[in-house]
């Protein structure tokens, strides 16, 4: 093609930086309301969450149970909070994603607008006075709000600043992507809490991890909005994976991300496997009933939509960031 | 001496890379002590050969391949007439006044050990009984032997340690030499052994070095003796790195396994002219 | 030593003409208000985030290079002479590296002695023989000028291979014009910012024959740790050329590609700031990372521009230096305009006696050292250090050159003490294209921001100043 000449190339590399970067931000903000539902859980008497260990599925909901029991022999909130939050040798610390986020950042700067810069450096700068962490549960709270602000002023800037372009679009991807693997990874620990038999167990015990799962994805007054009764399990489910007003839900990611890829493939007068994929797990998700997932069982489909979910990161990579 | 030459190189990578890049020093060309009968070489892969010069005159063959490339094999097969030139190298393409050839490489820094073995070796004798010398007090003082070493030992490492391959023996004896002021360089090729050895796992290594009067004159510090008929140059360079048969890289993929073939024959007739 | 020329005041004390109207609004400015803009200005370069990575640091990785607010000034009538003299000097240096890869005429001619470029380090074997598009080797230089009074400008260095710092010279203009509109208001400036358009014409005039009508050109960069990164990316985006790293390129056919999100797409001109040894691991330095494997072979082929050239530093080396004057008579058959420093060799025997005991006096450095680093400020040494350099001196003479310490000229500098002189050097920038040379007026001027210091250079912790030419 011919218009322009610059402007319609942009490098793999750039486009990977810029995906990663979103991803990243997305991932710490996702750390830091883990941390958060984790924190208020614990702190309720045991009366009202039972025996499990929060902190546990706190490592596990973040994907890094592997990388944290290498390190450590059990999970407490001191070890689980460093680890998660705050850790280098963590790659997906909210330190590490922060890190990561600003160098990627930094190799594109030019694709970056000075607000998305600023933003990012800002961010940077900032952790940094945050030293090895913070010191008293007060000063953490505050650092997970921050981490979160942080995270949203981010992404308004991209969403008020940038053209819309090509690198507006693997921004999203990255977000989109990064969201939907998050919001799945809860579901896939959380599942058996939500599958209709615990309705007869019920009581406040459930009450309280529906509660949490609902605010890790800052979904707990959206939910009163759209079904307008308490919380029931089978709605958390249906919220979370089908409702495609809810931000956070599989569907608006997936909804997303093939609005997107579509705008990259219009651009680019050429789609590819990355879009085939996209449509085809958007569509699985439209024609889904909650009634069908859970009889086909809550956790398979959990599991093959993370294993899609992977699989179009790594399509997407292909098609355009190597 | 005619030889007969197959040489092949076999890439196997545990994960395919996605391509692969190479450059290739195989091909030699004639001088007054050699003429290249035949020759050619062939690539496993589907790609274009690009040749070319380099700028000491050695042919080139550039070459990239797309993957996943699972194994590469670079076959090399020809056929060269050889005479005796007492080691006396002429009618070659030079490129470079021989002062070039003092100039040192990182895999060629004397370091003080070989600078103090070569000014030890000075006497009243010419440049010629000089390098003779040093030929054969390195002979003495080296052990072949392929385990400590590999393709970026220098000079200086090897000596240290007295021990390693041809091309560790011919950049000290480069070394050597031009801290002496004598101009030499690398060569690279093939040795026809007369012990009956010619399956190999490797090519050859050795040396030239400028006498005055004489020109270039080639020696072979790691079997002791001047280039003989048997000796099948093919590149030459100012270290193993400008003349090496093959330098190349991959992108992506796992870990590589190489495994060298080289059959030398000595053909039954000469060609008749 | 002498005492060094003021350029606002002159060797009597009375203000210059160039200098009048700045002189007058020094005059005039209150000291708080002058401060304030001095701060204001620092916070701007920090936001821009123009940084510069020391070596030997710790925790240098992006420091801020010192900013002075007082701008340096040169008259149009000593910019003209200067620009003649750099236009020639560069034509020198490119007719020379062509000799010296090709026919050899000045090695014969007894110009420049043999093994000073057959064991240079900086000289490229693989360059020998081997055509460069329309002959141009130096596109982009950086000539270093001291000026010594007022009528004495000489040639510090010269820097053929990746000259940095022009980044500087458009931003410092940049933040000069909003914070001092009113000292622009007073005086007639030769702009600098179509820098970028003259250097993207140069780029793309000097593009291969098998290039497209309108060539793709692109900046590589060795990578964001690189202490000019940020001059590399300023310039990619000034240009609205893609900054690629190594990794983005591959050779296929002997053509380079960069990988784009539409598959590759061909590069036919390639602005490196990446030095010779890691261009190519195939052909250079086996281990560099940083390089594009094969690159060589492209080039060979003809099939991409190199700006600069590979193996541009015969010409720029400080031991060839000495013989730059020669150089210009032998190609141009003119006398050159801009003189060298007086330099002893002390490769000669005669010169390394000479500067053994003059050492004191003199400024010894070593051949093939940059930045300000292995150098030996002979008035400023003490007895030890000078007693080291004599070794060194005589072990390996050959490795060093040495020049009278100039009293290089002062400029009036902010500092903490209020308004001072300071030792000053220029750098402006010369492009070669293949229709023309281009010299934007002006150029990177670099401050001693330490009183009495002589060494600018921006990793030893000198500052810069916008540097300005009167236009008429």
């Amino acid at each position: 093609m011919q218009f322009g000449g610059a402007a319609l190339n942009m490098l793999s590399r750039t486009a990977d930086n810029l995906y990663w970067l979103a991803r990243y931000v997305e991932r710490a903000e996702y750390l830091a309301r883990i941390l958060e539902a984790t924190q208020r859980l614990t702190a309720l008497p045991l009366a009202y969450v039972g025996e499990s260990n929060e902190w546990e599925s706190a490592v596990a909901t973040a994907g890094c149970a592997g990388a944290f029991y290498a390190v450590f022999s059990e999970a407490n909130e001191e070890n689980v909070t460093d680890f998660l939050a705050f850790s280098s040798d963590n790659p997906s610390s909210i330190r590490s994603c922060f890190e990561a986020a600003r160098t990627n950042a930094r190799a594109v700067r030019t694709a970056l607008t000075m607000e998305m810069w600023d933003a990012i450096n800002g961010t940077w700068l900032e952790l940094r006075r945050y030293g090895n962490g913070p010191t008293s549960r007060e000063e953490l709270s505050r650092f997970l709000r921050w981490v979160q602000e942080s995270s949203l002023r981010f992404d308004g800037c991209a969403y008020r600043t940038m053209l819309r372009n090509d690198a507006y679009w693997f921004t999203r991807l990255g977000v989109y992507l990064e969201r939907a693997d998050n919001t799945a990874r809860i579901l896939d620990v959380k599942y058996h809490m939500l599958l209709p038999a615990q309705e007869h167990v019920g009581g406040p015990l459930d009450y309280f991890q529906w509660a949490a799962i609902l605010r890790s994805v800052s979904a707990l007054t959206s939910y009163h909005w759209v079904y307008r009764e308490s919380l029931r399990p089978w709605h958390v489910a249906d919220l979370l994976i089908l409702k495609e007003e809810m931000p956070r839900s599989l569907a608006s990611c997936y909804e997303n991300i093939v609005t997107n890829l579509d705008r990259i493939a219009t651009a680019y007068g050429r789609q590819g496997p990355a879009q085939r994929l996209a449509r085809g797990i958007r569509t699985r998700l439209q024609n889904s009933r909650m009634d069908d997932i859970f009889q086909r069982g809550l956790h398979e489909f959990i599991q093959s939509f993370i294993a899609d979910n992977n699989r179009i990161g790594a399509t997407i990579t292909q098609q355009y960031l190597t | 001496m005619r030889i007969l030459i197959a040489h092949d190189t076999i890439y196997r990578y545990a994960n395919p890379p996605a391509s692969v890049v190479q450059v290739l020093r195989l091909t030699p060309r004639n001088h007054d002590g050699q003429y290249v009968g035949a020759w050619r070489i062939e690539i496993s892969a589907d790609c274009r050969l690009d040749a070319h010069e380099d700028s000491f005159g050695n042919l080139t063959h550039a070459f990239s391949v797309d993957g996943p490339v699972e194994e590469l094999t670079i076959h090399v097969e020809g056929d060269v007439d050889t005479e005796d030139t007492h080691g006396v190298i002429r009618g070659t393409i030079e490129r470079f006044p021989p002062a070039l050839f003092l100039r040192e490489t990182a895999l060629t820094v004397p370091g003080p050990d070989i600078a103090d073995f070569a000014a030890a070796l000075k006497g009243d004798g010419s440049t010629l009984d000089l390098l003779h010398n040093l030929l054969t007090r390195l002979y003495g003082e080296m052990t072949f032997d392929a385990d400590p070493t590999h393709a970026a030992t220098t000079a200086a490492e090897a000596f240290a340690i007295r021990r390693g391959v041809c091309q560790d023996f011919a950049h000290i004896f480069i070394a050597a030499a031009r801290s002496l002021g004598i101009p030499a360089r690398y060569v690279s090729g093939y040795f026809f052994r007369s012990d009956g050895v010619n399956d190999q796992n490797a090519g050859h290594a050795w040396v030239e070095a400028h006498v005055p009067d004489l020109g270039w004159v080639a020696f072979d510090p790691a079997n002791g003796i001047s280039a003989t008929p048997a000796h099948l140059r093919v590149a030459v360079g100012l270290d193993y790195l400008g003349a090496a048969p093959i330098r190349g890289t991959r992108y992506g993929g796992g870990a590589e396994s190489l495994c060298v073939r080289v059959r030398l024959q000595q053909a039954q007739q000469q060609i008749q002219n | 030593m002498a005492v060094a020329f003021d350029e606002m005041k002159g060797e009597d004390g009375s203000v210059r003409p160039a200098y009048r109207e700045l002189s007058a609004w020094l005059g005039e400015i209150r000291p708080d208000v002058l401060d304030y803009r001095r701060r204001e200005a620092e916070l701007l370069f920090r936001r821009i985030g123009i940084t510069f990575a020391v070596y030997g640091e710790a925790d240098s990785q992006e420091r801020l290079i010192p900013f002075d607010v007082i701008p340096r000034i040169l008259s149009a009538a000593e910019w003209a002479l200067l620009s003649r003299g750099l236009e020639q000097r560069v034509k020198a240096i490119n007719a020379y590296i062509r000799d010296i890869y090709g026919k050899r005429e000045s090695l014969r001619a007894g110009i420049v002695p043999e093994d000073l470029v057959y064991q240079n380090p900086v000289f490229r074997p693989e360059m020998n023989g081997q055509k460069v598009p329309h002959d141009i080797y130096v596109a982009i230089a950086g000539i270093d000028i001291v000026r010594v009074d007022d009528q004495t400008f000489y040639v510090l260095e010269d820097n053929a291979r990746t000259p940095s710092g022009v980044s500087y010279m458009l931003e410092n203009r940049e933040i000069m014009l909003r914070l001092f509109p009113e000292l622009f208001s007073r005086h007639r400036i030769a702009p600098v910012d179509n820098y970028p358009d003259e250097l993207l014409a140069t780029l793309q005039s000097i593009a291969p024959n098998s290039a497209a009508v309108e060539p793709s050109v692109v900046l590589l960069t060795p990578g964001v740790y690189n202490s000019a990164y940020y001059e590399h990316s300023f310039l990619a985006d000034k240009l609205g050329i893609e900054l690629v790293e190594g990794r983005d390129l591959f050779i296929k056919g002997e053509e380079v590609f960069m990988r784009t999100t539409q598959g590759p797409k061909r590069v036919d001109v390639i602005y490196r700031r990446l030095d010779d040894d890691f261009l190519d691991p195939l052909a250079f330095r086996p281990d560099s990372a940083l390089g594009v494997p094969g690159l060589m072979s492209a080039y060979q082929a003809g099939n991409v521009t190199l700006a600069n050239a590979v193996g541009t530093g015969v010409a720029d080396d400080k031991a060839v230096y000495s013989y730059m004057p020669e150089i210009v008579k032998f190609f141009l058959g003119e006398e050159p305009i801009l003189k060298n420093v007086p330099t002893w060799r002390c490769r000669e025997e005669q010169h390394l006696a000479y500067v053994l005991d003059n050492i004191e006096k003199l400024v010894v450095k070593e051949v093939h050292g940059s930045g300000g680093y292995g150098m030996l400020i002979g008035p400023a040494a003490d007895k030890a250090a000078i007693a080291v350099f004599k070794a060194k001196l005589k072990s390996a003479p050959a490795n060093f050159i040495a020049q009278p310490t100039l009293a290089l000229s002062t400029c009036p500098t902010c500092v903490d003490s209020g308004i001072a002189p300071r030792h000053v050097d220029l750098r402006p920038f010369v492009l070669t294209g293949r229709d023309r040379v281009r010299i934007v007026p002006g150029g990177l001027t670099r401050v001693a921001m330490k009183a009495g210091s002589l060494v600018v250079n921006s990793s030893q912790g000198g500052g810069t100043k916008d540097t300005w030419v009167l236009d008429g």
